[in-house]
């Protein structure tokens, strides 16, 4: 059963269309990666279902809910929960506090503090350093443990590689198949694609906001990818 | 011993102007947003507990047992209906808006109590004091104000670090539109934020009243002490508020021993040397952003 359900999508920001037309679908306890270019509107798609970007049409219905008109704060006590790209965990809190405001919400579940420290130990230890004295991989592990805290049905990644060591970003990945295992469905946008294809059931990649390519990372071929993401053989930037 | 007196009373009035400064403080920390009308506002209060111990012959303990929580709802009221629709918007919105409140607040005060002078009862409170030595005694009032003070700055860094709540506005402070993915509702964060804002200042207002008289034209004077008492400290520091407010008040009273019209000036000129030379305060953090 489809958990979200993007249909006919358009989203951008004042006079830019960033998304157009857009269909994704994400089943329960899937993993879903969306590749792309810069640009593609990757992370459009996801600040659109997180609730912080205004859609333009068609519609995004979450567990048969439409979500239009729902404020982002409230879609978390829905169960979808984000880690933003670039982390934005709060500075002036530290690890330990920026867990609990994860918790916010009060929605019941698995994950619990303990769990969180448990799934990801690099936090135990750091749990009452500030936020503003972390580095990047210590600061994106912060940032999905303070999402699952929120105990999200629907858990939404935004690049969470971007600006880490990958050595950083294999120890960050390692983390999702514990999230995986509590039920947690996952959307995945990321830009390093073998990582992507690597955790994912399903892939879609986008091309200048559409969708240029559907389907499962072991039945495409590498010349497949690289045509859609890139948009090569195609005038219109569709399947190749 | 005179200079020493000055001192003590420089830091009792300290207190009273860190109450001023409080909700000035909490309101740019969590929201970024400069509340012109906050001085018009504890003059408001005044007003209110004026008119209460006067027309309905309550006591004074009474009247900020009513004026106080008044405070908290008009305060909460006043972010939902006017000020969200500034927040995050150009600077200019939020100065014509709390502008705007400002002078209907004057006028308003103007028409109902004219021009007259007025000051508040608190009976011996007002003055008996505690009789040091023969040059020196302490206003159990000042004293009383200046406990308030750091009795308010006390519970508002308690609630700000231990409470579900608290921690929610420092989220916000740091980054709003993360925290809206916390499933925080910023809208409320903020009218939570401006609501104590003027519970604070509405006991400043209301304590201020019974050290010196006043009229419909005493905010802008408060704010000028609150905004020094601020900047001083340092944005968005509550200790800082009172290192503040105490340094105002000790920088005042000590140029009123010098010369009594020296006093506000010497204010100022403190004011002006912590903005040239730390333009953060004296407990301000460099802004990040």
């Amino acid at each position: 059963m489809s958990l979200l359900e993007v249909v006919g999508l358009g989203a951008g920001y004042d006079d830019f269309q960033a998304l157009s037309e857009l269909d994704v679908r994400v089943d329960e306890g899937e993993t879903v990666s969306i590749i792309g270019a810069n640009g593609a509107g990757k992370s459009t798609l996801l600040g659109a279902v997180a609730g912080l970007v205004r859609c333009s049409a068609g519609q995004i219905v979450y567990d048969g809910v439409s979500l239009r008109g729902i404020a982002a704060f409230r879609r978390v006590g829905m169960g979808i929960a984000m880690v933003p790209e670039g982390r934005r965990i709060f500075p002036s809190l530290t690890v330990d506090e920026n867990l609990d405001v994860g918790r916010y919400c009060g929605r019941p579940g698995p994950w619990t503090k303990s769990a969180v420290y448990e799934a990801l130990p690099l936090l135990q230890r750091l749990r009452s350093r500030s936020g503003a004295r972390l580095s990047g991989g210590e600061q994106q592990t912060l940032a999905i443990g303070r999402a699952l805290m929120a105990n999200p049905r629907l858990l939404l990644l935004d690049e969470v590689s971007l600006g880490l060591a990958p050595v950083v970003v294999k120890q960050v990945y390692e983390a999702v198949p514990a999230i995986r295992a509590g039920g947690t469905t996952l959307l995945i946008v990321e830009q390093d694609v073998n990582q992507a294809l690597a955790v994912a059931d399903r892939v879609y990649c986008l091309l200048e906001g559409r969708l240029s390519l559907e389907g499962v990372p072991a039945h495409l071929s590498r010349d497949e990818i690289t045509a859609a993401y890139f948009g090569i053989g195609s005038e219109n930037g569709t399947r190749p | 011993m005179s200079w020493v007196n000055a001192v003590v009373q420089g830091v009792l009035l300290g207190g009273l102007y860190a109450l001023f400064a409080t909700g000035l403080s909490l309101a740019f920390g969590v929201m970024r947003f400069v509340n012109l009308a906050h001085g018009d506002l504890a003059t408001f209060a005044a007003f209110m507990a004026f008119s209460l111990t006067r027309t309905h012959a309550v006591s004074i303990l009474v009247a900020l047992a009513i004026v106080l929580p008044a405070s908290f709802v008009v305060g909460y009221l006043l972010q939902r209906v006017v000020f969200d629709r500034v927040i995050g918007a150009d600077p200019a919105y939020q100065i014509v808006a709390t502008f705007g409140l400002a002078i209907i607040v004057e006028n308003a005060l103007l028409e109902k109590y004219t021009a007259d002078t007025r000051g508040l009862d608190f009976g011996k409170l007002a003055t008996s004091s505690i009789r040091i030595n023969d040059k020196m005694s302490i206003g159990w009032l000042p004293l009383l104000t200046f406990l308030c003070g750091v009795g308010v700055l006390v519970a508002l860094a308690l609630f700000l670090k231990r409470t579900r709540l608290g921690r929610a506005f420092r989220a916000t402070s740091d980054d709003p539109r993360a925290a809206q993915l916390m499933g925080i509702d910023n809208r409320r964060i903020y009218s939570v934020a401006l609501a104590i804002s003027l519970l604070t200042v509405a006991l400043a207002g209301v304590l201020d009243g019974a050290r010196r008289s006043f009229d419909p034209f005493a905010g802008p004077i408060q704010l000028i002490y609150a905004f020094e008492a601020v900047i001083i400290g340092g944005l968005g520091s509550l200790w800082g508020t009172l290192a503040g407010g105490i340094a105002l008040g000790v920088a005042q009273n000590v140029g009123a021993q010098i010369s009594p019209q020296w006093g506000p000036m010497i204010g100022h000129v403190v004011f002006m040397t912590v903005l040239a030379s730390r333009p953060t305060g004296m407990f301000g953090k460099a802004e990040a952003r």
